[in-house]
């Protein structure tokens, strides 16, 4: 990134100089007229929203901080907070460490890599929305193939999309099957390891498990923080799977006119996310939305500054490299 | 695991004095257990669509049973699905929202990530910044304001709200093409400024032919993220039937339209061949596309 090569403007030419300035723009232009209509005006334009009272209809009417204050009294949203927090503990948790061991074991075999990586990727390529119904089929708790299995050793299946205790659970458990992508990631950072640091461990005489995690493990870190980082991102945005697993769990699936179904069971799928587009394209509370929008926004922009911490140091510890 | 470790049965370096028996017996042991994890594993994954098909061909009666083998096999009804849904609509719907988008990111995005990967100007690594703030941003974060223009100009209830923005900024896209265009040796663009191309001609000649594998990298995943896209649709077309996407109207198959198991399960497995295929025909380039989002950062 700070390399200076094939600096185009010859010093001291203005109309080259000039000329290239505008070669830029031509190439930038479509993205930055892009990133204005669809990020930063509407951006503002949330924030705007979020002092107003809108149903789409009529016009904005400025309400100060009205929106803002409601939060604190609305139980629903505490109870969405609630369930995106669950998801951002378990989820990111259990995303991280999963991948982490499938990765992991991957990286050891030495035939078949090639299947079982696909294998293992490619349930994350699948729609989220049959993902989601793949799940619901599997766990059925009246005879589908894990109450089966769960039957052989006694057990009863719990009601999984039915049950408040267990839908999210069940939620994490579809994540999991399509988190193929961060394990992929994990996978290359595992097997760009250099082979000497293996071969100066194992002379130290460390076993495979010593030599995991004093040599695989911090060597990866970043990779590992980015998987962080990527879930704890996935987990703030949670929306599909937890539409889908509520209205199906319902048993009234269907994309329109179901409000009172999302968040079923008992309202513990209801997500942050989930509640804006309840309040903002179910009940046309605009306002409101735009407020929960405000904060999830603020919410993400820390997360990503993390992120842009972390690629920051990369980017010096490999100055000169091709990769930024 | 080092490499001393890969043929378990006979260490053919072996210094006979000190026989490596025990080491090797030890070693072989580690394979198979470490191969039956990855096995297990393997299987983990693939059961669960296994299960999906297995249950789309039953017939309904069995499809309601615990049954998990199914009697007789139902073909058919991957057909007949078709008639209890407008499949064909929603089918031609998610074509037209993946492939004019996908057409559209190719537009855009290619010369941003060229100005972004091989040009210096002042400004750049703030516009990057953008990208990627752009890129970890919710879509439910400008929604609001999103939904309140496309619907003044009475565009909600079609999926160009959905489309239009590919032809102008995709985030994702660009920070993908970018990252892969720094691996493109920069001396290549020199020596087509020395020949006297103008940027536009090195793109064209020099960086879009060495940039192929990236290009349908960025272009899969596109498709694939615009197949599979459930709230967009459902924001701008959830009351207007005719535009549904397959992903979209998936969603309501379960209960609404449709009560058995054989069917719904069909439809979801239809739904996902579209990736399958793909996959097996790009695989090198998801696999480097995705560890590029990550690895490179």
């Amino acid at each position: 990134m700070t390399a200076t090569l094939g600096a185009r403007p010859a010093p001291g030419r203005g109309r080259a100089r000039a000329r290239h300035r505008l070669t830029v723009l031509g190439f930038m232009a479509p993205a930055i007229i892009g990133f204005v209509l669809f990020f930063g005006y509407p951006l503002i334009a949330t924030v705007v929203f979020s002092f107003t009272k809108y149903d789409l209809i009529n016009a904005p009417e400025f309400n100060g901080l009205d929106n803002y204050t409601y939060m604190f009294k609305d139980p629903l949203l505490i109870k969405a907070i609630t369930n995106t927090l669950w998801f951002v503990v378990v989820l990111t948790i259990a995303r991280t460490v999963f991948a982490l061991g499938v990765a992991s074991v991957i990286a050891r075999l030495k035939s078949g890599v090639g299947l079982i990586r696909t294998l293992c990727y490619l349930p994350s390529l699948a729609p989220p929305v049959a993902a989601t119904l793949v799940f619901f089929m599997v766990l059925r708790p009246n005879g589908g193939p894990v109450d089966n299995l769960l039957g052989v050793f006694g057990i009863d299946s719990p009601l999984w999309f039915s049950d408040p205790a267990w839908a999210k659970p069940g939620i994490t458990a579809i994540m999991l099957w399509i988190s193929g992508d961060l394990m992929i990631i994990i996978l290359a950072a595992i097997l760009d390891v250099p082979q000497e640091q293996y071969e100066a461990a194992e002379l130290d005489g460390a076993g495979p498990i010593r030599r995991w995690w004093h040599v695989t493990l911090p060597t990866i870190s970043p990779v590992l923080l980015f998987g962080i980082v990527n879930s704890v991102i996935l987990a703030l945005q949670l929306f599909t799977q937890a539409v889908v697993a509520g209205s199906a769990g319902s048993g009234a699936a269907d994309a329109t006119g179901s409000t009172k179904y999302l968040g079923f069971p008992d309202n513990s799928t209801l997500t942050f996310p989930v509640y804006l587009y309840t309040q903002g394209f179910r009940y046309f509370d605009m306002g409101y939305a735009a407020a929960m929008a405000t904060v999830l926004f603020i919410i993400s922009f820390a997360v990503t500054i993390v992120l842009v911490q972390r690629m920051r140091k990369n980017s010096t510890a490999e100055e000169g490299g091709p990769g930024a | 695991m080092t490499a001393t470790l890969a043929k378990p049965p006979v260490d053919v370096t072996a210094d006979p004095e000190q026989p490596p028996r025990k080491r090797d017996i030890g070693g072989f042991l580690n394979w198979v257990a470490t191969h039956a994890i990855g096995l297990a594993l393997g299987l983990m994954f693939a059961t669960p669509v296994v299960f999906v098909f297995l249950t789309a061909v039953m017939s309904d009666d069995q499809a309601f049973t615990a049954d998990l083998w199914p009697r007789e096999w139902h073909w058919e009804n991957f057909v007949e699905v078709f008639d209890k849904a407008p499949l064909f609509q929603y089918l031609i719907n998610s074509l037209t929202y993946s492939l004019l988008a996908t057409a559209g990111m190719l537009i855009s995005s290619i010369p941003a990530a060229y100005a972004l990967a091989k040009l210096q100007w002042r400004g750049r690594n703030l516009a990057f910044l953008l990208v990627i703030g752009a890129m970890m941003l919710p879509p439910q974060v400008v929604a609001v304001p999103l939904y309140d223009t496309w619907s003044s100009l009475g565009l909600t209830g079609t999926l160009w709200p959905l489309i239009v923005p590919y032809f102008l900024f995709d985030a994702f896209s660009i920070f993908l093409l970018r990252q892969f265009m720094l691996t493109i040796p920069q001396s290549y663009v020199d020596a087509a400024r020395v020949d006297g191309c103008s940027e536009f001609q090195a793109l064209v000649r020099i960086i879009v032919p060495m940039a192929k594998p990236g290009i349908a990298a960025t272009a899969l995943f596109c498709f694939l993220f615009t197949w599979n896209d459930y709230f967009g649709p459902l924001l701008y077309t959830g009351e207007v039937k005719d535009q549904w996407t397959l992903s979209l109207a998936l969603a309501t198959f379960k209960g609404m339209h449709i009560v058995q198991w054989n069917s719904s399960m069909a439809v979801t497995f239809l739904t996902m061949i579209p990736a399958v295929v793909l996959f097996v025909f790009a695989q090198k380039s998801f696999v480097k596309g995705i560890t590029f989002t990550g690895v490179k950062g």
